[in-house]
């Protein structure tokens, strides 16, 4: 027998009318790092869930090194030795690195003093931890101070502090730099010279290659393959995770680009953009590409008057307009599909229809007052066909589509205020592949229409495919405005970093 | 991005001490009788029972809860404690053939009565999940017609010297109830910044999920925390009971509003996780020496509620930029 720390056999969860896991099989080894892949709602996340103790198996077994356990909840794991480290974070942003760290575990004083803790012994170990894993943090300093990815190290000092020999990162680079990637990388080798067995979850074909010693794909809760990385390329990853190739996820239609729509010239926003000039014409897609936290949201919400600018105008089809306000935006024109959908988007607990059209309520009412309820059902129906929004019915919650069909909903949510230009956030953070081609098209269409079209997005591959010019922001400034034709995931990277190279990284 | 000035980093973390040193340099320039030993300790007199309140309740609202039952807590402890210490000459007395019982059980008596109202908010919270606001926003009234039925709403008066002297006594030149309120805060310090369950407060304000992650028993918690705070209110229905020198059922009326808005004051978040003891008790005698200064100057107590209210909403408009500006 092979040398697994963990063996998880027939795992079953179902939640109500899902059944999420159907029997699933995964096998690790001792200090390997084991690739979880698989779309969204595949059932990463709920293996792992099971495996915590978070939402224990329905059925299915769990052996570790050898021994059969079961986990009813995350501090037994922890005891066990398995910790996951969350795609949200999850510290006491509060309180200190050290305090974080022995949470409910904290050192104590000896004697009579046995009920104080002892914040020197607490500091001193917290010290050695830092400096063994080489994590360059004062223990003293609050959390919140920190960067996401120094976040990530505690939780990762932590992990190595419960002596856990599995652990879990869900998606732990989908908000670092590449050189914070690097770093976590070195780290992730540090933990297999410690003998840690990683299971390292992510749908990015890149890392996955570089990091994973096996890989396991998962597709609708069943368990598809498990191959040494060697065996696999990404055509074969990709057919595995999605059952079919893909061909047409990037289902770009060349559009006729006209005269400039928009355009916005030495936008300032205090401390966070600086001197913004751009064009956006007809019928174009223009693609926002960028760090996380390089501004490019911050951007948007100064185009659409959620952020005030200090300097700088916007011209819409040559004349200068005053966005100040929301209303004043979409009055122009414009249209902004949010990048969190559950924030700043749905209102979960009301239906399809009002989600629908609570944008455009105005345009619904007889008198002023009372709504059309019948020009209302008329639209949404259409819309629905159009964008082809799965749903139950229009008084379905909007709480219980998928976020694939969420999203068609907020497009059709701003298609009916009749934009010219619509600005679009990450359209499709955190949906499945399939739905994701779907969005896709229906934003090409749009520029096919003739409407400007801004895409703000982290994934490379999907900048690249549906983007006719790319806009690269770098630490609140422009550095590049590349053609499609020119535009490579390197040239992009290069420019993304341009700004942060001079100084530190964070 | 923008750095903040050493001065500035220095002004926003002691932002409420600078306050209340402000405030007391401005009022002795401008009564002369504010700033006599007398006029201090009859403020802290004043304030010790509400003090040691805000204490307790600032337990609740670090770990992100509230604690509306506070004051009718202190109403419940001071009938209860009165009734067991009534003169025996007395004709009217709650229990007429009560045997002339040691002050201290009357004290025990109250103490366990706000400890199990509190008991019972947390257990509330923690198993059935209701909103703490609701939770002792029952249980505040409740308590309160309990201490209305035992007395049928009259005072319980004549109560023996033995018992008032807790709240009349004095060592040296302090009474006891500053004293009393000292240690409180003394131990409550300790106990937020230095043992477990202090950090387990913390935690559980700061994010409950971490906490239940790192196998914290969150439901336990819970319940101590409102037990301290029910503990705490029934230490101030005692104090209030024997200065005033009768128990009444509506003693502690709107005190819980009082003690909210001092630990409020004194910085400490209702988003939880944040609060420190100093902190609370720079709030609370903020509050007391802005009623003793406008009553010096002879301000209407009218007015001084409307400042009181305006000072509660800046304290929180203020602490809520700090933070906001240094993410």
């Amino acid at each position: 027998m092979e040398d697994y720390i963990l063996e998880m056999k027939g795992i079953v969860r179902t939640f109500p009318g899902v059944r999420a896991l159907n029997g699933v099989d995964l096998q690790v080894k001792t200090g390997r790092v084991h690739g979880l892949m698989g779309e969204n709602g595949a059932g990463k996340s709920t293996l792992m869930k099971c495996l915590v103790g978070i939402n224990p198996p329905d059925s299915g077994e769990i052996w570790l090194r050898g021994k059969k356990v079961t986990i009813p909840n995350p501090y037994t794991a922890l005891k066990l030795g398995i910790a996951m480290i969350y795609q949200e974070l999850n510290p006491v942003l509060e309180r200190s690195v050290m305090e974080n760290i022995w949470l409910g575990r904290e050192p104590m004083m000896r004697g009579a003093a046995g009920f104080l803790v002892d914040h020197k012994a607490m500091y001193e170990q917290t010290r050695q931890l830092l400096s063994e894993l080489e994590i360059d943090i004062d223990p003293k300093i609050k959390v919140k101070e920190l960067s996401v990815a120094k976040m990530q190290m505690i939780e990762i000092a932590k992990a190595i502090s419960y002596n856990a020999d599995i652990v879990i990162m869900d998606e732990p680079t989908s908000a670092l730099t590449p050189n914070e990637v690097k770093h976590l990388f070195d780290m992730i080798r540090k933990l297999k010279e410690r003998n840690v067995a990683v299971i390292y979850i992510t749908h990015k074909m890149e890392e996955i290659f570089q990091i994973a010693d096996e890989v396991t794909v998962l597709r609708d809760g069943n368990h598809i393959i498990t191959e040494p990385i060697e065996k696999m390329t990404i055509d074969s990853l990709i057919s595995a995770m999605v059952g079919r190739r893909l061909t047409e996820m990037f289902p770009k239609m060349e559009s006729k680009i006209g005269d400039v729509k928009m355009s916005v010239r030495h936008l300032e926003v205090p401390g966070l953009l600086h001197d913004i000039s751009f064009d956006l014409r007809k019928g174009e897609i223009l693609g926002v590409a960028g760090l996380v936290g390089a501004g490019r949201t911050e951007l948007m919400e100064a185009l659409f008057g959620l952020r005030q600018r200090s300097a700088g105008e916007i011209l819409i089809d040559g004349k200068k307009t005053d966005i100040r306000t929301p209303a004043d935006a979409i009055k122009a024109g414009i249209g902004f599909l949010t990048e969190d959908r559950r924030l700043n988007g749905i209102i979960p607990v009301l239906s399809v229809k009002i989600n629908t059209i609570v944008a455009n309520l105005a345009h619904y009412t007889k008198f002023g007052v009372f709504l059309n309820h019948k020009k209302i059902s008329k639209d949404c129906e259409e819309y629905k066909e159009r964008l082809k929004i799965r749903t139950p019915s229009l008084e379905a919650l909007i709480q219980n589509l998928s976020g694939g069909n969420q999203q068609k909903v907020l497009v059709a949510r701003w298609l009916l205020t009749n934009p010219e230009i619509l600005i679009l956030d990450e359209p499709t953070r955190g949906i499945d592949v399939g739905a994701k081609a779907e969005i896709h098209t229906i934003i090409t269409k749009l520029a096919c229409e003739g409407k400007s079209i801004i895409m703000v997005s982290s994934e490379m591959p999907e900048i690249l495919g549906m983007s006719d010019r790319i806009l690269v922001v770098s630490r609140g400034q422009i550095t590049a405005v590349l053609d499609r034709k020119e535009a490579d995931q390197e040239t992009i990277m290069r420019y993304a970093a341009a700004k942060y190279n001079n100084n530190q990284v964070a | 991005m923008a750095q903040q000035s050493d001065v500035g980093k220095f002004i926003n973390r002691y932002a409420i001490f600078i306050v209340l040193v402000v405030m007391i340099v401005v009022l002795s320039f401008l009564s002369p009788s504010f700033l006599t030993a007398q006029n201090l300790i009859n403020v802290l007199i004043t304030e010790s029972g509400r003090g040691i309140l805000a204490i307790g309740v600032a337990f609740t609202i670090i770990s992100r809860g509230i604690d509306l039952s506070v004051g009718s807590i202190v109403s419940l402890t001071s009938v209860i404690a009165a009734s067991l210490v009534q003169e025996p000459s007395y004709s009217a007395r709650i229990f007429p053939n009560l045997p002339l019982l040691p002050p201290i059980v009357a004290v025990i008596a109250g103490l366990s009565a706000g400890t199990i109202v509190g008991i019972t908010n947390g257990a509330l919270i923690a198993y059935t999940a209701i909103p703490p606001f609701i939770a002792t926003l029952g249980s505040m009234i409740i308590a309160r017609g309990l201490a209305l039925i035992l007395t049928n709403a009259y005072p319980v008066p004549m109560l023996r010297p033995e018992f008032k002297i807790i709240g009349q006594g004095l060592l040296g030149p302090i009474p006891y109830v500053v004293i009393v309120f000292a240690l409180v805060a003394l131990i409550a310090y300790v106990i937020l910044s230095h043992t477990r369950f202090g950090k387990n407060v913390y935690a559980i304000g700061g994010n409950v999920n971490a906490a239940r992650t790192s196998g914290i028993k969150v439901s336990k918690n819970l319940i101590a925390i409102y037990a301290v705070s029910g503990f705490c209110a029934s230490i101030a229905g005692i104090l209030i009971t024997a200065r005033a020198a009768s128990g009444i059922a509506t003693l502690g009326n709107n005190y819980e509003l009082d003690a909210i808005a001092a630990a409020t004051i004194g910085g400490t978040s209702h988003t939880g996780g944040i609060g420190t003891v100093p902190g609370i008790i720079a709030g609370i005698l903020i509050l007391g020496i802005l009623n003793n200064g406008l009553l010096l100057l002879g301000i209407s107590p009218y007015l001084q509620q409307v400042i009181k209210g305006v000072i509660i909403v800046s304290a929180v408009v203020f602490d809520m930029r700090k933070n906001a500006r240094q993410k």
